[in-house]
């Protein structure tokens, strides 16, 4: 297994997910020897884990049992372990796809954080790119590049224990794309110019607040960035459920052809809702939106070196 | 900034390239002598030829174009203004320049800056305009008024862009950003071997090329005679990236999946067709026997003119074929298309014996079909512990779509999600999102295949249940899962 190659069985030092039912997974450092507890019994990774496909059912030692998922970034996003704030899937599929990575990318990143972002880039521009990430931080920084090296993807990232805003990226004139996700970004602009290729190049920064957006926008007018464009992206998730309505007693009108119009043999009504007039419900299959939906994470705001 | 200090890839003839104006973009083949029109402009490219991608360029009154000197912007003594509108009257006569006079200064060759500042200072009600409101009106005219297009190398974020803005229609009103979502989620990279079902022109393909950057394979399945990829010529990808690009038809999925697939019962007819449209896929734009200026009518604007020329083509070389019956011509032409038939023939068993493998890395789906057929019929070639993603333009569907797959099993973290995008207007005091925003940019249906229980019956109600959301205990009564 690798981050960012497919693996079909598993092997001792992969890092693993175990799903044990609707949200409610995590990871796991597959040795031997090793066993893991779960809800459902014990977990051990010589006999249960090591040698079995990926996508395999695991039963535990109680008897319930779990999936052995391969990781992917998106798996991971869910599942590190938070240093920082991270940053979310919808986010990270829309920055990636308006800084125009794909492999053999150069990007540059800042703050590395508790790496979310980074094994999603890292994902994109292998197997010929590179990711250069800074993080100010000296233990997150060390975090970050064992993980990289656990994780299989050393030889694609380099980490910098540095602060951006002072001494750039550490590297000029090579980057594709600039990423930034610190409290003050505008004073990283120009360090991210710099770090940018020639011409083309594609710069994105992330900030909760529209002061700080505000005051980017600015400096990347000033450093003589084009398409300056500033948009947020929200995820609503709908849960799929059958749903069944009771009918009102209306009681009976003077016609008797005034009952409910809910007519089972109306073809309209087919396949769409089913009226059941013994329980005196109605049922229909819909998408139930969440009782809560993440608001805001971040305004993102792109621009291109001309 | 010169041309030549900056560096970067070359517009070159045959190209695909974008023009841009603000946020309209235009897709275009760069050929010489060739007519285009764009944002009510007429020109030729040829001038553009050798300039890196991303120059600016102004548009001559000879419909050339010229490079666009970057003006320092004067800059500005505190100019007289005003507080607020309460004393301006829209009366439709503060402008003093009538049309025609505009269209004099026009003709005469006149910068679109120089008219700008004509239209300020035969303004009567600019200077009591707020500053921000002057802003505004300068920003208008000159959007207006200044000519500046910049040609731009297409990319998945361009080309997204540009045919959700101006034919939505042909990509199933795929939003650019359910698009991003398609492809992180996938796990769209490098090496992997995918299954792609989409019938968006050929920018789901394309949008999927671009993230493989030519490691790995990808069989696209088709419906009908074959695969539409007009927006994938347009991504400009280098020969080698199609080397592992393989198609399947739709119609042939029964089949396979049965294992009585064969190759002889193909129709001959639709092959000879698909033939000529993926040759004239490549934009060589040289041989074109009867072109007509593509005429455009202000009504019926269409994104891509390759799209037309390949049609245009396609049907030109038919007729040809039905018009000259030459005894010797139509043996040579036998024998190539023995030939070709032949090679598709192998491309086909070959497309058929990577889907055998069931081992696919991951399942796109993006088209007009229901979804339910489709995913249940594909799933089957896709590996274990892989992601899937699905689009449609509606939600019903999907729902159908979710329930047939808890019943089949195998599959696990499904989650029915739409996005939200709102663009945002940045100045200083003036920070708001922008007036209008996209009221849908369809739902997707998102999950993860794992190994698939053979024994179904009580493990798959089980699983069902396990794999559910929790239902809230106030709606137990009411909610019966899925």
């Amino acid at each position: 297994m690798s981050f960012v190659e497919y693996g079909d069985t598993i092997k001792n030092g992969d890092t693993a997910i175990v799903f044990l039912g609707h949200e409610s997974m995590f990871p796991v450092k597959v040795q031997h020897g090793n066993v893991t507890q779960t809800k459902y019994g014990v977990i051990r990774h010589s006999t249960d884990l090591i040698g079995k496909k990926y996508g395999s059912r695991v039963t535990c030692s109680k008897g319930g049992w779990v999936y052995i998922l391969h990781p992917t970034p998106e798996l991971w996003t869910m599942n590190l372990p938070h240093r920082t704030q991270i940053l979310y899937s919808t986010d990270i599929s829309m920055i990636t796809m308006m800084l125009e990575l794909k492999p053999g990318s150069i990007v540059c990143e800042s703050g590395t954080g508790s790496g979310s972002l980074s094994h999603a880039l890292i994902r994109t521009v292998a197997p010929t790119g590179h990711l250069y990430t800074v993080e100010f931080h000296q233990q997150r920084a060390e975090k970050a590049r064992e993980e990289f090296r656990e994780h299989g993807v050393e030889h694609l990232v380099t980490v910098t224990n540095q602060d951006v805003c002072k001494n750039g990226f550490g590297v000029s004139n090579v980057a594709d794309a600039v990423f930034l996700d610190i409290p003050s970004p505008w004073e990283a602009i120009g360090h991210a110019k710099s770090a940018l290729k020639a011409e083309g190049g594609r710069i994105c920064s992330f900030s909760p607040c529209i002061e700080q957006v505000q005051r980017t926008c600015l400096a990347m007018e000033e450093y003589g960035f084009t398409e300056i464009n500033t948009l947020e992206i929200l995820l609503r998730v709908y849960n799929v459920r059958t749903i069944s309505l009771q009918i009102p007693d209306l009681g009976k009108a003077a016609e008797d052809n005034s009952s409910t119009s809910f007519d089972c043999s109306n073809p309209s009504n087919q396949g769409i809702s089913c009226v059941n007039l013994q329980q005196g419900t109605v049922q229909f299959k819909s998408g139930v939106p969440l009782r809560e939906m993440v608001g805001h994470t971040g305004y993102l705001t792109f621009a291109t070196k001309s | 900034m010169e041309g030549g200090e900056r560096t970067g890839p070359r517009i070159r003839e045959g190209d695909c390239a974008v023009l841009k104006r603000g946020d309209v973009f235009k897709a275009v083949p760069v050929l010489r002598r060739r007519k285009i029109i764009f944002e009510k402009q007429w020109f030729y490219l040829d001038n553009a030829i050798g300039h890196i991608y991303g120059t600016t360029f102004e548009v001559t009154s000879g419909g050339n174009l010229q490079l666009k000197e970057v003006v320092e912007e004067t800059t500005t003594e505190t100019k007289e203004a005003g507080a607020d509108n309460r004393n301006i009257v829209d009366d439709g006569k503060s402008q003093k320049l009538t049309h025609d006079d505009i269209k004099a200064l026009k003709d005469k060759g006149i910068k679109g800056q120089e008219i700008v500042q004509q239209l300020i200072e035969n303004s009567t009600t600019f200077r009591d305009k707020t500053e921000f409101a002057q802003d505004k009106y300068i920003k208008k005219k000159k959007k207006k008024y200044e000519a500046v297009i910049t040609i731009v190398k297409p990319s998945t974020r361009i080309l997204s862009t540009m045919y959700y803005a101006r034919e939505p229609g042909k990509i199933n009103h795929l939003r650019y950003d359910t698009l991003a979502q398609m492809l992180t989620l996938g796990n769209i990279r490098a090496g992997n071997k995918m299954i792609v079902m989409e019938t968006c022109a050929g920018l789901v393909l394309g949008a999927v090329m671009e993230r493989m950057g030519g490691y790995g394979s990808i069989i696209q399945m088709y419906p009908g005679g074959g695969p539409v990829r007009a927006a994938t010529s347009c991504f400009g990808f280098p020969k080698p990236f199609f080397d592992n690009l393989h198609e399947f038809p739709l119609s042939k999925m029964g089949s396979l999946l049965s294992g009585t697939f064969s190759t002889e019962t193909l129709p001959s007819e639709p092959e000879d067709n698909t033939l000529v449209e993926e040759e004239s896929n490549g934009l060589t734009g040289k041989k074109q026997p009867s072109l007509q200026e593509t005429e455009e009518d202000s009504t019926t604007e269409t994104a891509m003119e390759i799209n037309e020329t390949e049609e245009q083509e396609t049907m030109d070389i038919n007729a040809e074929d039905v018009e000259f019956k030459d005894i010797k011509e139509k043996e040579n032409k036998g024998n190539v298309r023995e030939k070709k038939q032949w090679e598709r023939r192998k491309k086909l068993i070959e497309a058929a014996a990577l889907l055998r493998e069931k081992n696919a890395d991951g399942l796109i789906v993006a088209s007009k079909f229901h979804p339910t057929p489709l995913l249940l019929t594909l799933l089957e070639f896709v590996a274990p512990s892989r992601p899937f993603v699905v689009y449609c333009l509606y939600k019903e569907p999907l729902l159908e779509c979710y329930t047939k797959l808890r019943e089949r099993g195998g599959v696990i973290n499904l989650k029915l999600s739409e996005t939200w995008l709102r663009n945002y207007q940045v100045l200083p005091d003036r920070s708001h999102p922008k007036l209008t925003m996209s009221g849908g940019g369809g739902y997707l249906l998102s999950g993860i295949t794992v190994v698939l229980d053979e024994g179904k019956s009580d493990t798959s109600n089980l699983e069902a249940l396990k794999m559910e959301e929790p239902s809230s205990k106030r709606c137990k009564i009411q909610d019966l899962h899925c």
